[in-house]
């Protein structure tokens, strides 16, 4: 799976309560949710994103809340991929089971510029930038089977889990 | 080998020895879900077309994040989930008068060795009685509900010793502002806290829930109080039996240990904007402040309520405070005993099981410009409302004499 986007940065400990705050956590529409997405950060941030970007950021992105919502705002504004230097657990797994590459790269605050264009295939966790080339940690065994399935529940229907 | 007692719940509930980085399919003992995440969980299994759940008698369900329902789509949503408890006839399920789903939990469900997973990040208080619980999305806890079982990385142990006792308005919220200081929001990715008491009576289970409770700010997978005689204490005066212990091997190797004197912990404070950005309470007292919260899954227990109560006594506030008890049962208690006379004479506003102000949901969200001291566990941007407003976390004492003095305060130099 390869992916490619402009870089959007941002620094360490982006939480959920940014990411999409909870008073819009009563519905799971993406569109609606995507309209808010890094809204206290950003409220620019779904028209920057939605020509398809990837996200570059520091450590433990989307920590705090297991808000699902979190993982389906940022990918229904247009967010194809997220590159950071670690990712808070329940958020990896948030995007995993809908289909939004997480990629963890060591420094990659410090490796990559915003507005480059990162070329990442998801699976070998290879990262390239205007030539330069970075070897992250990519999607494999279980989580990927997951990816690929389409989330949690496709998976468990096809009777693997 | 000798098992910590993350390897030991793990090759439990896996079926299998397991060592830290094993990826495994681990059953589970509770499954659990709240009102705002609750509705996601069943949207997942509706359009997933698979409407079960694996055992009945499993499942736990209390109404908490919208209790009582601010607007009608809250309404709606609790609607909702109560047909799915009607239809699927789910025993376990608390509508908005009875607690917050991690204190319903601690109070009536979770056991020492347990694996516990809930749709809610704070899952990690049943940690408190030594089960491994962890906070997941929507989609990982319908497939939990659905097959009672989930897939997880084994972490990494690290042990925490607590030695000593704490002093005077010392709590378990210094102790886990002590961690956040200490090692940051970062540190403890991908590995789970083991924390031994050395003297349990000194560090009780209201302490230990906060500790726990605060462990997913720590961003480690589960943080649990190695079982003892206080967790035999507690489920025994909760719930009427006594219950088997389960503790890690001696011998068991962590990769690494941390020792706190309790002795020597000062009042702490997580100043904006984040979890980790901790201060003694003498580096912000006397800013100015407009709202007071003592409340939530961390800090809404019954020691949390007396110890407001002790320092608000026969005063009043000179802010907004609101104080909310997780549950009926510590509502109840903290009634019995005039605490909550107390809090309502002294000016606050008092009602109980709900999150409410903590996530800047209803009964009581931050405006602009506001100031607030709370004894929740986030004060990210935006957390508890505007994004111009600013949360300082504490304990409850901290809390309390802040409200007292409208401004932030060292409840030593008061009481």
């Amino acid at each position: 799976m390869i992916i490619e986007g402009k870089v959007m940065k941002f620094g360490d400990k982006i939480d959920t309560d940014v990411i999409i705050p909870a008073r819009y956590l009563k519905y799971t529409d993406p569109q609606y949710l995507a309209q808010h997405a890094m809204e206290p950060l950003d409220p620019e941030f779904y028209k920057k994103a939605s020509s398809g970007v990837v996200i570059v950021a520091g450590k433990v992105f989307g920590m705090g809340s297991s808000r699902e919502q979190a993982a389906i705002a940022l990918k229904a504004a247009g967010v194809r991929a997220i590159i950071a230097e670690s990712f808070a657990r329940i958020f990896y797994r948030n995007a995993i089971n809908n289909g939004l590459p997480v990629i963890t790269l060591k420094d990659a605050t410090k490796l990559i510029d915003e507005g480059e264009i990162v070329r990442i295939n998801v699976e070998t966790g290879e990262i390239e930038v205007n030539g330069r080339k970075y070897q992250g940690k990519g999607i494999s065994g279980m989580a990927l089977e997951i990816l690929k399935s389409g989330g949690i529940m496709e998976y468990l229907k096809s009777g693997k889990f | 080998m000798p098992q910590t007692l993350t390897e030991k719940i793990l090759s439990r509930a896996s079926g299998k020895e397991v060592s830290p980085g094993d990826v495994i399919e681990a059953k589970t003992d509770i499954v659990a879900f709240h009102d705002l995440t609750g509705y996601h969980v069943i949207e997942v299994m509706e359009k997933a077309g698979i409407e079960k759940v694996f055992d009945k008698s499993k499942i736990v369900i209390a109404f908490d994040h919208l209790a009582p329902p601010p607007d009608i789509r809250s309404a709606e949503i609790q609607v909702m989930i109560r047909k799915f408890v009607k239809k699927m006839g789910l025993p376990n399920f608390h509508d908005i008068n009875f607690g917050i789903m991690h204190e319903v939990l601690l109070e009536k469900y979770a056991l020492p060795g347990q694996v516990i997973v809930a749709a809610d990040s704070h899952t990690t208080t049943s940690g408190a009685v030594g089960a491994f619980a962890q906070g997941m999305g929507a989609s990982d806890i319908a497939a939990a509900t659905i097959t009672g079982k989930t897939w997880l990385v084994v972490p990494t142990p690290f042990k925490v010793e607590l030695k000593g006792s704490p002093r005077k308005w010392i709590t378990g919220k210094d102790v886990a502002l002590k961690l956040l200081q200490e090692f940051k929001a970062d540190y403890f990715n991908g590995m789970s806290i083991e924390v031994y008491v050395e003297n349990p009576s000194a560090f009780p289970m209201d302490y230990r829930a906060t500790v726990s409770n605060m462990g997913i700010e720590m961003n480690a997978d589960a943080l649990m109080f190695i079982p003892d005689e206080e967790t035999k204490n507690y489920i025994k005066t909760m719930r009427g039996y006594e219950p088997a212990l389960v503790t890690p091997d001696p011998g068991a190797k962590y990769t690494d240990e941390y020792t706190i004197e309790l002795g020597k912990l000062e009042p702490l404070v997580a100043a904006p904007y984040s979890v980790d950005n901790v201060k003694t309470v003498n580096e912000v007292e006397g800013k100015e402040v407009d709202q007071v919260f003592i409340g939530s899954c961390t800090n809404g227990r019954l020691s949390d309520i007396e110890i407001a109560a002790k320092i608000l006594k026969d005063k009043k506030v000179k802010t907004r405070c609101i104080a909310i008890p997780a549950s009926y049962e510590m509502f109840k208690r903290a009634m019995d005993l005039g605490y909550i006379e107390t809090l309502v004479n002294a000016g606050c506003i008092v009602t109980y099981g709900t999150c409410g102000p903590c996530l800047g949901g209803h009964f009581g969200v931050a405006g602009p410009g506001e100031t607030i001291v709370s004894t929740s566990n986030r004060n990210f941007r935006g957390r508890m409302g505007s994004n111009d407003s600013k949360v300082y976390l504490a304990n409850p004492a901290v809390a309390a004499a802040s409200a007292l003095e409208g401004k932030i305060t060292d409840p030593r130099s008061i009481a």
